[in-house]
């Protein structure tokens, strides 16, 4: 099923610096999309533009359409509220709110409305769950969330963007900055999560993008140069910078 | 200029490791005595209006009135009226100073019309205080008839303090990591929904002294409410707003130049009152700010 279809999609920000230029791709659901090249590819863009998080930036242009469940996202009317609920989103930097931990994963929901605690508590514990962070923070929920390891902010962070239930998420390098047994446990969350959610993952290397890649897209400078399966696209890559990229030729 | 320029020598053409370490000291002797030197005047200020202040400081200093033409008796009026004036300010220019600075920090963008509105802010803080006292006059006491009064010195005291307000608030706005603007956004909430929970609540303690050192500097001042508020004498406390005070800054300004035959101890005294209203704020700051730096997540 396709849940995100884009279409003849352009963006160009103010001063110029990254941009997309004529992509056309489709996500589909419960696999895990990988969005990957060279830094200044447009990689975080386009992410940006799946929760209209580009709002936030100094756009020039945007055009084309990106359409999810049948309503095209870049309309300036649609309720950006309901869609950043219903994709949520992981930063390449765990960022924490300050806040215990509890009130980490609470404050969507609080936001959305919702005031019962018992509510709220199955929430924490199902989305902590799915992060595969419970067993380690069951017994400090009320713990500055700061006091977490790199990798425990950064499994909140996952927790937080799975607390509002939503149907897709993205996610910006996430372990970036964790060691390998953290970006591990990541990366076998994801698996998991997969089943549920539609993902869009810019990986943090050419390597992870190899491993947990279902569907690949390589971007260079703007260009979506080359998509496919993800085990058609790096066993046998057809674009040469493709190729180039993936072999370690440049990057 | 000379020394300047033989320091320069020596980071160009470094010497033997003997005489660098002997110029280095040198540097930093020089360096040290520098900031010795910026910390004696207010020490000496301090002292000297403590020492010469306290023997006037009584229980009938501080509760009563002024008698025998001010020359006796205490500056209860002047107390209260500085408070009164400080709270009437912070009335006035607190919600104003910190909603222009959400603003300026949240919501506007760069362009000609905030580069204004920043430029204007920068200008007010330039303006002596004397002319904000004019200004009060012309606006506040003669064209709205608000009269010589607390209400309108406490609004031109209110415009004095707003740039010192709203340039600290927004500082401490921006020093919220943008990191977290963006992740509350990302969840789902408004912008408003964002400052209200996450800014506002992390910047508090930065706004708070802001706030405090504004109305500091506005319980000290004499000019603004030289035409505006301030009388030199009162038989009673100030009934309401629209009532004329005495104040601590006025007073001291009145019996230091205006009363021939002045107790010296008096007038020393009420600085020594003055001083510490200030300095307490000020304390009172450097708490909150501290208590928060400790508390900080980020």
């Amino acid at each position: 099923m396709i849940k995100i279809h884009v279409e003849h999609l352009n963006l160009q920000y103010s001063d110029g610096k990254e941009s997309l230029r004529d992509i056309n791709l489709d996500v589909l659901a419960n696999q895990i999309t990988v969005v990957f090249g060279p830094a200044g590819g447009g990689k975080s863009s386009l992410l940006r533009v799946f929760n209209r998080l580009n709002d936030l930036a100094d756009v020039k242009l945007i055009s084309g359409r990106v359409v999810m469940d049948d309503v095209d996202i870049l309309e300036p009317k649609i309720d950006v509220t309901a869609l950043r609920r219903k994709v949520g989103m992981v930063f390449a930097r765990p960022v924490v709110l300050p806040m215990n931990i509890r009130s980490n994963l609470t404050y969507a929901l609080e936001l959305a409305g919702e005031k019962r605690e018992s509510v709220l508590d199955e929430a924490v514990e199902r989305s902590l769950t799915q992060a595969a962070l419970w067993d380690e923070v069951k017994d400090r929920l009320n713990e500055p969330a700061v006091s977490l390891s790199g990798g425990q902010q950064q499994r909140l962070c996952l927790a937080r963007s799975l607390v509002l239930q939503p149907e897709v998420i993205l996610l910006d390098e996430p372990t970036s900055g964790l060691d390998p047994i953290s970006t591990g446990k990541v990366e076998a969350t994801l698996h998991e999560l997969k089943e549920r959610y539609t993902i869009i993952l810019v990986p943090h290397s050419v390597q992870q993008a190899a491993r947990v890649a279902d569907f690949a897209a390589f971007f260079l400078q703007g260009e979506l140069i080359e998509q496919g399966s993800g085990k058609e696209l790096f066993i046998n890559p057809k674009d040469k910078r493709t190729e180039d990229y993936i072999m370690g030729r440049f990057g | 200029m000379e020394y300047l320029r033989g320091l320069t020598e020596i980071f160009r053409h470094p010497g033997s490791s003997a005489s660098r370490n002997l110029k280095q000291k040198f540097g930093f002797g020089f360096l040290i005595v520098t900031a010795l030197i910026t910390v004696v005047p207010i020490f000496a200020i301090f002292l000297y209006i403590l020492i010469k202040g306290l023997p006037a400081i009584s229980w009938t200093f501080l509760t009563a009135f002024p008698t025998d033409g001010v020359k006796q008796g205490g500056i209860l009026p002047a107390i209260i009226g500085t408070f009164y004036l400080t709270i009437g300010t912070a009335i006035f220019s607190v919600p104003l100073g910190i909603g222009a600075a959400i603003y300026l920090s949240e919501y506007a963008s760069d362009n000609r019309w905030t580069r204004m509105i920043r430029l204007a802010i920068i200008n007010l803080a330039g303006i002596p205080s004397v002319v904000y006292g004019l200004f009060g006059l012309g606006i506040f006491v003669i064209f709205l008839r608000f009269g010589t009064s607390i209400l309108a010195g406490s609004l031109t005291l209110a415009i004095m303090t707003l740039p010192v307000i709203i340039s600290t608030a927004e500082e401490a706005l921006r020093a919220v990591p943008q990191a977290f603007r963006v992740v509350s956004i990302s969840v789902g909430a408004t912008r408003w929904q964002t400052v209200r929970r996450i800014v506002l609540p992390q910047s508090l303690p930065g706004i708070l002294t802001g706030v405090i050192l504004g109305l500091e500097r506005a319980a000290g001042e004499t000019a603004p409410i030289l035409f505006t508020a301030a009388s030199f004498f009162l038989p009673r406390l100030p009934s309401s707003p629209l009532s004329p005070t005495m104040a601590l800054p006025y007073h001291l300004f009145v019996i230091s130049t205006q009363v021939p035959g002045m107790p010296v101890k008096i007038q020393y005294g009420t600085a020594l009152v003055l001083i510490i209203f200030v300095l307490g704020m000020n304390l009172i700051a450097t708490i909150i700010r501290s208590r928060a730096r400790a508390h900080r997540q980020w």
